[in-house]
């Protein structure tokens, strides 16, 4: 098991390598904009732009470029600075990443927890009114684009532009260390809306698996024994069909972790997915290849940690 | 309650679900007794309706919306009308199920133990550790090696035969008196096969329990039963001891049964007789004797004519459900002992005619 991990980890590293060359050339080969010409403003001399490519290191061949970057990142963990603003990338995405754990953990809680209550009660009460219901809504749920709920929501509940004037609207975020009872509120309404999707989802997936599994042999077994269907239902149908639905929280988890550029846009939350946002509108390229990174290595270590997970969830997984 | 009143009785019995294609009438209308401490064996083809009367037995079909008359007298209970609530307590407890494939029916992602601890405590309010004790002491009654370090295994760390035999102490775990075993052998390389029975059998000696065993293989049934029961087309066609239904069998389709099974000891140049064509629908059985569409010996009234299970003259405990004259009978099955086809044995038998 250890040997497996060391060589997933190994291979992870070998993969964010591989990440960071690609959107290095993508976005090199493809310019949007000079980044000196950005950077010189509107005094801009041939001079001076000259000036800013020597200094930014840009005259220099791609590939001493790539490995001075990497060596940065490997040597220092240095992520590189801002063309924009001169910041470090590294203390950007570190002062944005407490919003982004936020959001992403706060929502993920919620729609974990109710997705997985709603599907054990349809999947149980297949086929009755309360089991259509509940699926025709998951279906409206995960057709919503997210951006549009999340409009909706702020409409009729925002503190200030709402029709109900319930919660904090947008731009109302505060760190968890600053104010944690504004912190809470101000993320009800993202953590919803953002909820609202996955939740429909994992209710759909975790009826169907519960439903495939309340076939199984194993389960008239567990009848058999004289158990209480409660006891059946969630001992032996729900310890079955919640197997899959854990290797998809992980990579969900990992995706959003990487940033979740829609709703942290829509309530204007300081997250990951904000900044890279903000640097793609700017051609900030050092931003852009710092959150591309950050947002492979959550995915990557949530894929690893799935697959760690599964072998403790299912025992007939092993690992060499 | 008498001594003699058996310990489960069913009266006729019928299970039907109703599906989107018709009414599935998978039990029609049986009846059978077993006494303390024996052994009844249920013998049909897949679909003769003989796993879903056991699993109506315990209410484990209610949960798939059958349909169930008749009465499952238990000790004087009537099953079928108990609540759900009363029969968790006899599931498990005074009737006890083993099933037919022994790695399906155990939860894969439970340790073995913890599956027997769960089925010690469903109905002894006793201590974790007490169940425990109990369930390397059931692991070792079955035969298991080593039961202390193997109550810790997955059922997927155990062979086949080592998983029914957890899947038989899970099933003993409460002492049950009748103990219901669907086709425990099935799913087991012949070797095992051997050794599964043989343990059913000591443990019935030694636990005194009566055990319903229902299987397709009349060579389980010799070996275990002391009755036996054919199924066919969700009823039963003949019913008598083990002794009687090997010796002297009556119902056409029981010596197909009989007749499709090769034997070490006949000779080596008798033919197998496979019975003819498929399991009928039971949506829609054929009319009259449900076995008349594949009976090489049917007479024309027998599509009309639906037979009752009656005494054979002569042998009171000996049923079957079969219009032919009961000398017409004797005659057929003394012809088919010698070896005859069914087309020989008929002309021999003097009933001539094509078989409608």
């Amino acid at each position: 098991m250890t040997r497996y991990i060391i060589r997933r980890l190994l291979w992870g590293v070998a993969l964010l390598i591989l990440v960071s060359a690609l959107t290095f050339v993508l976005f090199r080969i493809l310019p949007t904009g000079e980044p000196a010409r950005l950077r010189a403003g509107r005094l801009a001399t041939p001079k001076v732009i000259a000036a800013i490519r020597s200094d930014l290191g840009l005259n220099k061949p791609l590939i001493v470029q790539f490995w001075l970057y990497m060596k940065g990142i490997f040597l220092h963990f240095n992520l590189g600075y801002s063309y924009y603003s001169s910041a470090s990338v590294k203390s950007l995405i570190a002062n944005r990443l407490g919003a982004t754990l936020s959001l992403t953990f706060g929502a993920a809680v919620i729609w974990l927890l109710s997705g997985v209550a709603v599907g054990i009660i349809s999947g149980v009460r297949r086929g009755s009114k309360l089991d259509r219901g509940t699926m025709g809504t998951a279906l409206v749920l995960i057709s919503a684009p997210e951006y549009w709920l999340g409009l909706i929501a702020l409409y009729l509940f925002a503190a200030d532009i709402g029709q109900l004037k319930v919660f904090p609207g947008a731009g109302s975020y505060v760190g968890l260390t600053g104010d944690p009872s504004r912190w809470f509120t101000s993320l009800i309404l993202p953590w919803l809306v953002l909820a609202a999707t996955n939740a429909a989802i994992y209710a759909r997936l975790i009826r169907g698996s519960l439903i495939d599994a309340m076939g199984e042999d194993y389960i008239r077994t567990a009848r058999a024994k004289g158990l209480s269907e409660r006891r059946v239902v969630l001992r032996h149908g729900v310890r079955s069909a919640i197997n899959p639905i854990m290797t998809i929280l992980g990579l969900d988890i990992g995706v959003l972790l990487g940033g979740a550029v829609l709703v942290e846009t829509v309530f204007d939350i300081p997250g990951i997915g904000r900044l890279n946002y903000d640097a793609i509108t700017h051609s900030d390229f050092p931003i852009i290849q710092g959150t591309v990174l950050i947002a492979a290595l959550f995915i990557i270590v949530a894929n690893i940690v799935v697959d760690v997970a599964y072998a403790y969830l299912d025992p007939r997984v092993r690992y060499s | 309650m008498s001594a003699s009143e058996p310990l489960l009785r069913v009266e006729d019995l019928r299970v039907e679900f109703r599906t989107e294609d018709g009414v599935v009438h998978a039990v029609d209308g049986i009846s059978y007794q077993v006494q303390r401490g024996r052994t009844l064996g249920i013998v049909g083809e897949s679909g003769s309706g003989k796993t879903v009367a056991s699993l109506a037995t315990l209410g484990l079909t209610r949960s798939q919306g059958a349909e169930i008359s008749g009465r499952i007298l238990f000790e004087g209970r009537d099953l079928v009308t108990l609540s759900e609530q009363e029969l968790r307590r006899i599931r498990g407890n005074e009737i006890a199920m083993v099933f037919q494939d022994p790695l399906s029916s155990l939860h894969p992602l439970y340790r073995v133990g913890a599956q027997l601890i769960e089925a010690v405590r469903a109905h002894r309010g006793v201590s974790k550790a007490k169940a425990r004790e109990r369930a390397v002491e059931l692991l070792g009654l079955v035969g298991i090696p080593d039961p202390t370090r193997r109550v810790e295994d997955y059922p997927h760390e155990f062979s086949g035969g080592m998983r029914q035999r957890a899947m038989i102490a899970m099933a003993l775990a409460n002492d049950p008196r009748l103990l219901i075993a669907d086709e425990p052998t099935t799913a087991l390389d012949v070797t095992v096969q051997a050794q599964i029975l043989a343990l059913l059998e000591r443990l019935q000696r030694e636990l005194e329990m009566a055990i319903v065993i229902i299987t397709h293989d009349l060579g389980v049934v010799a070996e275990m039963a002391d009755d036996i029961a054919v199924m066919y087309a969700g009823r039963i066609v003949e019913t008598a001891s083990a002794e009687l239904v090997f010796s002297a069998p009556e119902h056409p389709y029981t010596w197909g049964l009989l007749k499709s099974i090769p034997t070490l000891l006949g000779p080596r140049e008798e033919n197998l007789v496979p019975i003819p064509g498929t399991p009928p629908s039971l949506i829609h059985p054929p009319s009259g004797c449900h076995f008349h569409p594949r009976c090489p010996y049917a007479q024309p009234d027998h599509a009309r004519i639906d037979p009752q299970l009656e005494p054979v003259p002569g042998e009171p405990t000996h049923h079957v459900a079969c219009l032919l004259e009961p000398d017409v009978r004797r005659r057929l099955w003394v012809e088919l002992r010698a070896g005859r086809m069914p087309e020989e044995a008929l002309a021999e038998a003097g009933l001539g005619g094509a078989p409608s």
